[in-house]
């Protein structure tokens, strides 16, 4: 049985806080420990950046908070339900857009919004409205009824961001959202999720290797190194305590240290490059 | 657009009718399925070739031999419903590389994330497989009537053909999910697809009877769950034809191993994501 987090004084009813909250969470493949002991806090209403190496385990633990992979051992509370024992909580209350490109192209936006709207049960007489006002919001309403293997890079991001927030989640979970992005484009889904956060109502996790990306939009980061947390603060903070004039590529590499990464697998970095390549 | 969250949002409880949900859900992916083939329909036409040549070229050639006993039928309306289930057959144990292409695209992983229940996402495609195998009858139907095979055109029968091809395309592409859902990348899966077919199709009455073969091969085709389907085709396609096992079998076992492969295959789905 689902049982919900307690609310704190500070919260509306009902509504758990903090948004994510781990407990010594740790991930084993066979040998290798992605993720070690870690303990995360994730306040309601922010963007939380998760930055690292390539192997660090930020996709790692997205899957686990995302539900898709299981911890081995440890806990992880999303929106206040445990992940493995409420896993259907938590996927009620998550928006989620992987890496990876994940609108289908066979399908026109609308088609794909009408999936998600219709997985996510969302009542018939809204489903209308609601996937206007999405498409509204991202700026895809004259290309809704074309195929989305016709979009831009840029188009199809928003179109997935459209997608993760058609049920208002309460969290939302970004890998590396603007992989592979022109400039402008890039700007563009920064753009929508400053608004999102200006909104209030949602919290948003996001890894990303962009450095200036961290800076721009997040509230509180963590640098994960080799699985666990090498470094965590608000970025004025970090870059403060490296000296006057630092940047967070400054910060980053001081804290996972200088030498050449060998982190990462192959399949990590094939599907990197694929993202970037589908969406470029 | 108002931003509300997801607490004041139907989607954000537990589901007061989980019929109903599991249905639209299923009926869901099922529907997109159908749709992108109904966009990119030279896939049908690239299906039909195989059948149509076994048909064509097999049928007209062994049917003149006479070698091979067959009782009331001629040759070709023997086989006209073995070709028919080995079209389904090829066309469906390679439904698992579309899962695969999914998984790495990263539809697989946002399909997951959704509250709708594994089963759905598995039952939704099964259904869509089960679709996409009826064009197929029709061209088979279309070709074995211009070579003057007795067809039966009665509703309740043509309904039964349908049935059967539905329930004969669910059943072979869930188990290709299952195999898909096992070894993950293309290059693994087109080897063992290419494994399965041929054996599936020799050792199963569809080209010639039971009675033809060495006892060994007998025991294996009596397991095989596609010669319960040419069995059910040979009775309801055919106007004189009959079921050597009795229709009721032939449905029972398809429905039995669907509901067993989709069990399976829900459990195993997820770990496409891992």
């Amino acid at each position: 049985m689902a049982s919900q987090a307690p609310a704190d004084s500070t919260s509306p009813p009902g509504v758990p806080s903090p948004a994510i909250e781990t407990d010594h969470l740790r991930r084993e493949y066979g040998e290798v420990v992605a993720v070690n002991d870690l303990a995360l806090t994730v306040d309601r209403g922010v963007i939380f950046g998760l930055l690292g190496p390539n192997g660090a385990g930020k996709s790692t633990t997205i899957k686990m908070l995302t539900t898709l992979l299981p911890p081995t051992r440890g806990s992880a509370r999303v929106a206040g339900f445990d992940v493995v024992r409420d896993a259907a909580e938590v996927r009620r209350r998550i928006g989620y857009v992987p890496q990876l490109l994940s609108a289908d192209g066979g399908l026109t936006g609308r088609e794909n919004l009408t999936l998600s709207a219709k997985l996510y049960r969302l009542p018939r007489p809204e489903r209308g409205e609601r996937i206007r006002a999405a498409l509204a919001f991202m700026e895809l309403e004259a290309a809704a009824d074309h195929l989305v293997r016709t979009y831009s890079g840029g188009m199809i991001r928003r179109l997935e961001l459209a997608q993760a927030m058609l049920h208002q989640p309460q969290v939302l979970f970004l890998d590396e959202p603007t992989i592979g992005l022109d400039p402008v484009a890039r700007l563009a889904v920064w753009e929508r999720l400053r608004d999102l956060r200006g909104r209030g109502g949602i919290t948003i996790l996001l890894t990303t290797h962009d450095m200036e990306e961290a800076d721009e939009l997040c509230d509180h980061l963590v640098i994960m190194h080799q699985g666990v947390v090498a470094l965590a603060g608000r970025p004025a903070d970090l870059k403060a305590r490296v000296g006057e004039g630092a940047t967070l590529d400054d910060v980053f590499i001081r804290s996972v240290g200088g030498a050449i990464g060998e982190g990462g697998s192959y399949r990590d970095v094939r599907r990197l490059r694929s993202t970037a390549r589908r969406l470029g | 657009m108002t931003y509300v969250g997801s607490a004041a949002l139907p989607g954000g409880s537990a589901s007061r009718a989980p019929v109903r949900d599991f249905l639209g859900q299923t009926l869901a992916i099922a529907e997109v399925e159908v749709r992108k083939l109904a966009r990119d329909p030279t896939e049908l036409a690239t299906r039909a070739v195989q059948p149509v040549l076994w048909l064509l070229v097999f049928g007209q050639v062994f049917g003149r031999l006479h070698a091979i006993p067959t009782g009331d039928l001629s040759y070709i309306e023997f086989m006209a419903p073995g070709v028919l289930a080995q079209g389904v057959l090829f066309s469906a144990i390679f439904y698992g590389i579309a899962v695969i292409w999914e998984r790495d695209l990263g539809i697989v992983h946002k399909l997951l994330v959704s509250p709708a229940a594994r089963a759905t996402l598995v039952l939704g495609k099964a259904l869509a497989a089960g679709i996409r195998g009826l064009p197929q009858a029709v061209i088979i139907f279309v070709l074995a009537a211009f070579l003057h095979v007795r067809l039966d055109f009665r509703p309740a029968s043509l309904l039964g053909v349908a049935a059967l091809v539905m329930l004969g395309s669910a059943t072979f592409s869930t188990f290709s999910l299952v195999v898909a859902c096992v070894v993950k990348t293309r290059e693994r899966f087109m080897g063992i697809g290419q494994v399965l077919t041929m054996p599936l199709f020799f050792a199963s009455n569809a080209i010639y009877p039971l009675e033809l073969m060495p006892g060994w091969l007998r025991v294996i085709a009596r397991v095989n769950p596609l010669t319960y389907l040419v069995d059910g085709l040979r009775a309801t396609m055919i106007s004189h034809g009959s079921s050597r096992f009795g229709l009721g079998l032939d449905y029972l076992v398809g429905l039995g191993l669907l509901t067993v492969l989709v069990l399976v295959a829900a459990r195993l789905y997820p770990g496409l994501a891992r």
